[in-house]
């Protein structure tokens, strides 16, 4: 039979699947699951069938708990449903999954396996979370390549329906589920072949319906619970049976034979692996490399996990083996060994019968992604050849502490085949690098007969992000499930990143390198670091430049050098004839934007058709340059950034040992000062003659890069000549001097502050007093005016109010240069929170955007002042963050209460004075100076008495100031995951503020819609635009009546975001901030992000308001603080893509919602209109009573005690 | 007696029942409201311009931004659902040409605007397939820049007459503004290139600034009564030297039936209104056709085709009106028309 091959990653590999056998599809979005999910919900919203004809209802839920209970629900009436989920989502679903699996009902959960969070977040692959569910009574089948995925997809589906045991179906995040391979797919005849009509009509008949009752879910006792659990045993035994019945049934139709257990390598095998997952692509190779040298080694691959077969696992073994390694990707710490490895060693001692075991030991590899290659695996079998091997072991890293790792010989390589082209590519994520490189190997894959592979490796920043592309060519299927190690081409789109990234390190003896450069190549030589020209002279590299931007901007691509690179790497590489490439280049264009109309396609093929003329080839000259590669951090850099983070930001993390790293997780805040990314192309300029002292600027930028300070003239009296100020506008300070300054290798370039700039020059309007310039004219002339800036003392905090713009820019942001989206419209809320109560706040992060730029290493934004104090920030999970938040809140009050009350009892020793002043309410921040000076008093006499209390009382000591506990985090947790928590949060009455940075969807994971996305918003899983209204947070906020609740947008009025933030730390109950945050998931210009934010406010989609339970002079405790709308809803959302693209594919519905959309807008200001008029009969609402440490003790006067 | 006037008229070929013409505007690019001005009495309705950069704008634009931060970051490789086939700004129009032909049976002129020959071109073959009984090629430029003489200006929207003439099979009428240095020559080359009329003249939102904000913003005023004189004086002199077979339009400024009448006097074969419609509304058409048929009637006009031209250049008792020489005295008997001052910004 002719089979069709195409190219794709292993998540749409399983969502084909997955689709095309599932009715009910209860999705929810994680990394690196989600594309499963928004595959199926692309298909459902454009009507694709699946194999019995029907559309199926894809439903997106409020969490993967949620997502699990839909699915328990639809497969208990009948239904074929199925889920996608990893990590800590499917931790959520186990509940479920265990009920799933009592009740023998099929369905498969597809999990793109990744690390559970431990003592940090980690989106990559490994098999804890797998592993974490195998207690379910769930089977679980592991797929190691994007192949495997496709066809074990349909294994999985076949076999629980006709083993009724529901399937975990996994393989590795990231390395398997984005990796994109050619694979052979399976048709429809294929899947109606393997899943019987019988078995789909059985689980029907088993279904609850009221015309032949059953009850399930019953509660029972010990009489018969045990009896019960028991009486499933004959489904699960049938399991591998099933499993290998259906796996004979594909072989038959596709000639590709799975096993339970497979072995591959020597007949005559003494040392074996056993491995489950894509490491197995690379103990084989290593295994075939050995076998070819002679070596008596191989391999067992690991298919199905659970129910685990353990009679053919022996079976599959060479008589002839003496000893086994069993590697796992999860850590159990404290177990005996991991869990594949406590199985292996259990199924061969029950095997056994009498016979000598093989010495089994057990090793972890590839935690959170880690690399394991051929030559990790060969250190597995060479550690078998040692007379006493580690028993335990680790390998992929270097273990200085418990000495468990074990030595690799680096050198060690697979001989790769023949005409097989490998390939690395390094870009940044905007000029569409990864995007052309996914093309070349669907375009190789697809239409010649070579096999092609691609994996994307991208960094851990939203903005600048640098992407390594990993492709490989060949003419035999590729097993390599590890990035590319020699390669014969390497291009380079950035010229920048030659100074920062080894580039050529991957780079085989006479490879070619591609280089994008701005530099004609006669010069480009001379423009070389020394250390690029080096390496090329030592490899004896084939050299070429091309300038892309030019051709790019020429044909009108703007930055996006895609297509202008691309046809360079066919001619260059090799792999096709140049002409042939180009011809599918055009034909991949045409299809991928055809769609989005001709202009588009017709400006790609002029890049294209432009891009060989200008392609270079440069002679190699002597290494002569005196640039050098770019050394990482200052030398004045604390210790632990120039020996940890400094590796981290080079790319060398992999070479740290574990001694390097913190045990528990614990990091420093402010490093982010040290990564000097230098990513704009343009940087803000100071214009001091027209500025009119305002602070916009500074409040609104989103890496906290413009800089405002406020100083005495005499403060600047060493100033170097560059620096520029002027004087300071203010009643308040009469005589000082304002400086605003940029940082200009910290700013990303977004331009929002000269959006925002209301000073224009008298005789050119279009200058702003701060204007974008080209970065090249002025970095150098910046860095002098920068450095010089950051030695200037901040201003005393006392001597500006800061309820103004104005006042609360010239107070330090302790949270700077985070790797947000450029323009990103939360940050700055985070920055003006920092700045007003930076140094005494402590931030629970719910998990997302904000957690992944606040804390995602190498470097971190949340920052101290110069007497190290700043924000102390903790991210516990996505769904919690509000009771994470709360218990902070409660260690605070109890910490706080007992220190009071030790303060009393300690009040003789300490003096009555000293105890009474600290005891005083500090509410202001003038009040909290004096208390912390009284502190120190404290501790220096605590220091001199020798009692436990004064100990505890020293520990406890530091909570008598009030500190801010902020409940930071997005739509997605608030309104929809964590929305249960947050809602049992705000009531308790307790003094918690919440931050609500609402972009109104899932910006983190990729733009998924939340319940927080308007009504005709287009977003992932509502493809089709929202139909339902977005749900008012704020309005259950207020119901409470105690809970201070404000909605702000710092773009329509910065002044009232300011006022909230001041009234919600000062309110001592709950409070909530729900903060309008422009995001790059809206398609629009981010350079007017806040222009965005002012548009939303004007036409009444976005009213701004304060509730303030504690009003008191007129009663009436709702503010609105916007105006009338003046515009239309539709002006505001036909400037946003995530609504104006519904007109273009869907405009008879578009021009309903829209007309929802303005009835929301005009209901809710009739509503909020009338709110604000009215009275509360109830005056003053404070919080309700609870145990409160500001109770005050009684003090000891007399010295007796109490 | 005012049943007895005939008000029949030809334009581009198509049989009108009146000279009263909806020319481009807001109302007639709304199946609802175009519906409207039809049952208002609008003989023809002229839809709203496709902009050419509106299509290039949007097709540029939108792929921006559906791309913007794709591939940056290994969670979200995307920001918005795969999108299907997109329909751009000339899909819709093409889409609502077809809803407008659907619900009114006047004929539906469909209107391009343009200044470079490019891919956008195809819509004008779409708007024939989509039920257009004539294109309307909206010729308005700024010559901006110094290295083009008015030739060359002259010889690119002449070569963009020829591509749209080329890419359509029903009546081409060309949509002019007063800005040709050699109007009568230019005109007559546009009309040997293929057009089947002129519409004349266009005018478009001129910038304005906004004085608080300091920026350049667009304005649109709504004609008044003496913009009329323009295209009349421009028609008078055009209708001799083109002919009877070539179509005139005399658009900007009309408001009334005396204004319809003083247009087809010098030559028009329609009088073509937006201003005074979204002032009065769709039922304004009526209004004026009322006011047609009554000054005929008292004038004893009985048809269109009696009227029409008859006090153009050539039928005028002074042909040296509508030139230069009549320039004096127009200054000297000039007092300020109330329509004259400044109308203040529309709403």
């Amino acid at each position: 039979m002719d089979r069709r091959f195409e190219c794709m990653d292993g998540n749409e590999a399983a969502a084909r699947i997955a689709y095309a056998l599932s009715e009910v599809v209860a999705i929810y979005p994680i990394t690196p699951a989600s594309p499963m999910a928004e595959h199926a919900d692309d298909w459902s919203a454009a009507g694709k069938p699946n194999l019995w004809g029907v559309v199926p209802d894809v439903v997106e839920m409020q969490s993967e708990a949620g997502a699990a209970g839909a699915l328990h629900g639809a497969l208990q009436k009948g239904a074929l449903g199925t889920t996608f989920t990893a990590s800590q989502g499917l931790l959520l679903m186990i509940p479920n999954m265990f009920k799933i699996a009592g009740e023998l009902t099929p369905t498969v959960i597809h999990v793109a396996a990744r690390t559970i969070a431990t003592h940090a977040l980690s989106i990559f692959g490994d098999h804890s979370d797998v592993m974490h569910a195998r207690t379910t009574g769930w089977a679980m089948l592991a797929a190691g390549s994007v192949q495997e995925v496709h066809d074990f997809a349909l294994i999985a589906h076949a076999a629980t329906l006709r083993s009724r045991v529901p399937f975990l179906h996994f393989f590795d995040g990231f390395r398997t589920s984005h990796e994109v391979d050619k694979i052979s797919v399976l048709d429809t005849e294929d899947l109606r072949a393997l899943v019987r009509d019988g078995d789909v009509l059985e689980h029907r008949a088993r279904g609850m319906t009221p015309d032949a009752p059953v009850v399930r879910g019953t509660a029972q006792n010990p009489d018969v619970f045990f009896q019960a659990r028991e009486a499933s045993n004959p489904y699960h035994l049938a399991v591998p049976g099933v499993v290998r019945q259906v796996m004979d049934e594909l072989a038959e139709r596709t000639g590709r034979r799975y096993d339970l257990v497979q072995y591959h390598g020597a007949l005559d095998a003494e040392r074996v692996v056993v491995v489950m997952g894509s490491g197995s692509g690379a103990v084989e190779e290593a295994v075939d490399s050995l076998v070819a040298a002679g070596e008596p080694v191989g391999m067992l691959r690991v298919r199905l996990f659970n129910p685990f077969p353990a009679e053919q696992l022996v079976a599959a073994l060479p008589p002839s083996v003496r000893s086994i390694a069993v590697l796992d990707r999860t850590k159990e710490p404290g177990a005996v060994g991991e869990p594949m490895y406590l199985t292996v060693v259990a199924a061969l001692a029950e095997q056994a019968d009498g016979r000598p075991l093989p010495r089994v030991i057990g090793g972890r590899y590839g935690l959170s992604s880690k690399e394991f290659t051929p030559a990790m695996a060969k250190a597995v079998f060479d550690e078998l050849t040692r007379p006493e091997p580690k028993r335990h072991f680790t390998v992929g890293i270097y273990d200085d502490v418990t000495r468990l790792s074990l030595p690799v010989d680096t050198d060690f390589r697979y001989p790769r085949p023949a005409r097989e082209v490998q390939a690395v590519f390094f870009g940044l994520g905007s000029d569409g690098t990864v995007g052309a490189n996914k093309a070349s190997v669907k375009i190789i894959g697809e239409h010649t007969d070579l096999w092609s592979q691609g994996y994307f490796v991208y960094d851990s920043k939203k903005s600048g992000s640098v992407t390594v592309s990993h492709l490989r060519f060949g003419p035999d299927p590729i097993r390599s499930t590890y990035l590319v190690e020699d390669a014969d081409f390497v291009a380079c789109h950035q010229f920048g990143l030659l100074e920062k990234m080894k580039v050529l390190d991957v780079a085989k003896p006479g490879a070619t390198f591609l280089l994008n450069s701005p530099f004609p190549a006669e010069t480009v030589w001379d423009h070389l670091p020394r250390e690029v020209q080096q390496q090329l002279v030592d490899k004896g590299v084939d050299l070429w430049v091309i300038d892309a931007y030019k051709v790019a901007s020429e044909t009108g691509m703007g930055s996006r050098i895609n297509t202008v690179m691309q046809p360079c790497f066919f001619k260059l590489s090799g792999v096709l004839p140049a002409d042939e490439a180009i011809a599918h280049i055009k034909a991949f264009v045409e299809k991928t934007y055809s769609r989005r109309g001709q202009t588009v396609v017709d400006r790609n093929f002029a890049a294209i058709d432009h891009s060989l003329e200008r392609l270079v080839r440069v002679p190699l000259g002597e290494v002569t340059s005196s640039r050098r590669m770019a050394s990482t951090v200052p030398d004045g850099a604390p210790e632990f950034v120039k020996r940890v983070t400094t590796l981290l930001m080079a790319g060398d993390g992999d070479r740290l040992p574990v001694s390097a790293l913190p045990v528990d997780g614990t990091f420093p805040t402010g490093t982010t000062k040290y990564e000097k990314r230098a990513i704009a192309q343009e940087i803000p300029i100071w214009d001091p003659d027209i500025c009119i002292d305002c602070g916009k600027c500074a409040i609104v930028c989103p890496h906290a890069t413009i800089r405002m300070k406020v100083f005495e003239p005499g403060a600047v009296a060493g100033a170097p000549p560059e620096f520029l100020s002027k004087d300071f506008r203010s009643k308040d300070l009469p005589g000082h001097r304002l400086a605003i300054q940029v940082a200009p290798d910290d700013c990303t370039g977004c331009g929002v502050c000269v959006d925002v700039c209301p000073a224009k020059s008298k005789t050119e309007v279009r200058h702003k007093a701060i204007n974008m310039e080209p970065v090249g004219e002025h970095r150098d002339i910046e860095r002098t005016r920068w450095d010089y800036f950051q030695s200037i003392e901040p201003l005393d905090r006392s001597l500006l109010p800061h309820d103004s713009v104005k006042g609360s820019q010239v107070l330090e942001p302790l949270f700077e240069f985070s790797g947000a989206c450029s323009g990103c419209g939360e940050t700055p809320y985070l920055k003006l929170v920092t700045q007003l109560f930076g140094d005494r706040m402590i931030v629970a992060n719910a998990t997302g955007c904000s957690s992944i730029y606040g804390a995602n290493l190498p470097t971190t934004p949340w920052t101290v002042n110069a007497a190290g104090r700043g924000p102390a920030w903790n991210n516990s999970l996505f769904e919690d963050n509000a009771e994470f938040g709360l218990g902070m809140r409660l260690a605070l009050d109890t910490m706080r209460g007992q220190a009071r009350a030790l303060l009393a009892k300690l009040s003789p020793e300490l003096g009555v004075d000293l105890v009474t002043d600290l005891l005083a309410p500090a509410d202001t921040e003038a009040e909290i100076e004096v208390q912390r000076r009284l502190l120190d008093q404290l501790r220096d006499r605590l220091a001199g008495i020798d009692s436990p209390d004064a100990r505890h009382l020293l520990a406890l000591a530091g909570n008598l100031v009030r500190q801010g506990v902020w409940l930071i985090g997005g739509d997605g947790w608030a309104y929809d995951i964590g929305f249960g928590g947050l809602d049992h949060v705000l009531s308790s009455g307790r003094n918690v503020n919440v931050l609500v940075l609402d972009t109104e969807v899932y910006s983190n994971t990729g733009g998924q819609a939340s319940k927080a996305t308007p009504r005709g918003a287009v977003a992932k899983f509502a493809a089709a635009g929202k139909s339902t209204g977005k749900k008012d947070l704020g309005a259950i906020a207020r119901a409470y009546g105690n809970v201070y609740v404000a909605q702000v947008a710092m773009g329509a009025n910065d002044l009232q975001t300011t006022k909230a933030l001041l009234e919600a730390d000062a309110w001592p109950g709950p409070s909530l901030v729900i903060a309008y945050s422009t995001c790059i998931a809206h398609g629009i210009d981010m350079s007017k992000s806040m222009t965005h934010q002012k548009d939303a406010v004007k036409s009444g989609y976005w009213p701004l308001y304060r509730f303030q339970p504690s009003e008191i002079s007129d009663g009436r405790p709702f503010k609105l603080d916007s105006h009338k709308p003046s515009i239309p809803v539709r002006d505001f959302v036909a400037s946003e893509t995530r609504f104006a693209v519904l007109e273009r594919t869907h405009p008879e519905r578009a021009a309903q919602l829209a007309e929802l959309a303005q009835a929301d807008a005009d209901e809710r200001w009739r509503y909020y209109e009338q709110l604000a008029g009215v009275l509360r009969t109830v005056p003053h609402l404070s919080p309700p009573i609870v145990p409160s440490p500001d109770v005050q003790p009684e003090v000891d006067r007399d010295g007796s005690g109490s | 007696m005012s049943e007895t006037v005939d008000l029949t008229t030809r334009y581009l070929g198509l049989d009108l029942a009146s000279p009263l013409v909806a020319s481009a505007g807001p109302l007639n690019g709304d199946p609802a409201t175009a519906r409207l001005v039809a049952e208002g009495g609008a003989s023809a309705i002229v839809m709203p311009s496709l902009f050419e950069e509106e299509i290039l704008h949007e097709e540029i634009q939108l792929n921006r931004a559906l791309d913007a931060g794709t591939e940056h970051f290994a969670e979200a490789l995307d920001y918005f659902p795969s999108i299907p086939e997109l329909a751009d700004a000339g899909d819709r129009y093409v889409a609502t040409l077809a809803r407008i032909k659907a619900q009114v049976d006047v004929p539906v002129i469909a209107s391009l605007n343009a200044t470079t020959k490019g891919g956008w071109v195809r819509y004008a073959r779409r708007m024939e397939e989509a039920g257009a009984d004539a294109v309307e090629l909206n010729l308005y430029r700024v010559a901006a820049d110094p290295t083009l003489t008015g030739a060359d200006m002259e010889a690119r929207d002449l070569d963009l007459v020829a591509t749209v003439r080329e890419a359509v099979g029903v009546p081409l009428a060309v949509k002019l503004s007063p800005y040709y240095s050699a109007m009568a020559n230019f005109a007559a080359r546009v009309v040997a290139t293929g057009a089947d009329g002129l519409v004349l003249f266009n005018r478009f939102y001129q910038p304005d600034l906004d004085l608080e904000n300091l920026d350049v913003v667009p304005r649109l005023e709504l004609s008044q009564p003496w913009e009329l004189r323009l295209p009349m004086r421009w028609i008078a002199i055009l209708r001799p030297q083109l002919g009877p077979r070539v179509s005139l339009a005399a658009t900007s400024g009309i408001r009334g039936g005396i204004d319809v009448v003083k247009a087809l006097m010098v030559g028009a074969d329609v009088a073509m209104m937006t201003s005074a419609v979204l002032r009065n509304g769709p039922g304004h058409f009526a209004a004026v056709e009322a006011d047609l048929r009554t000054w005929m009637a008292r004038h004893e006009y009985t048809s269109v085709d009696q009227l029409r031209g008859s006090a153009s250049q050539a039928t005028s008792g002074d042909p040296s009106a509508f030139e230069r020489a009549n320039y004096m005295k127009t200054l000297h008997s000039w007092a300020a028309p109330p329509g004259l001052t400044p109308a203040s910004p529309s709403s």
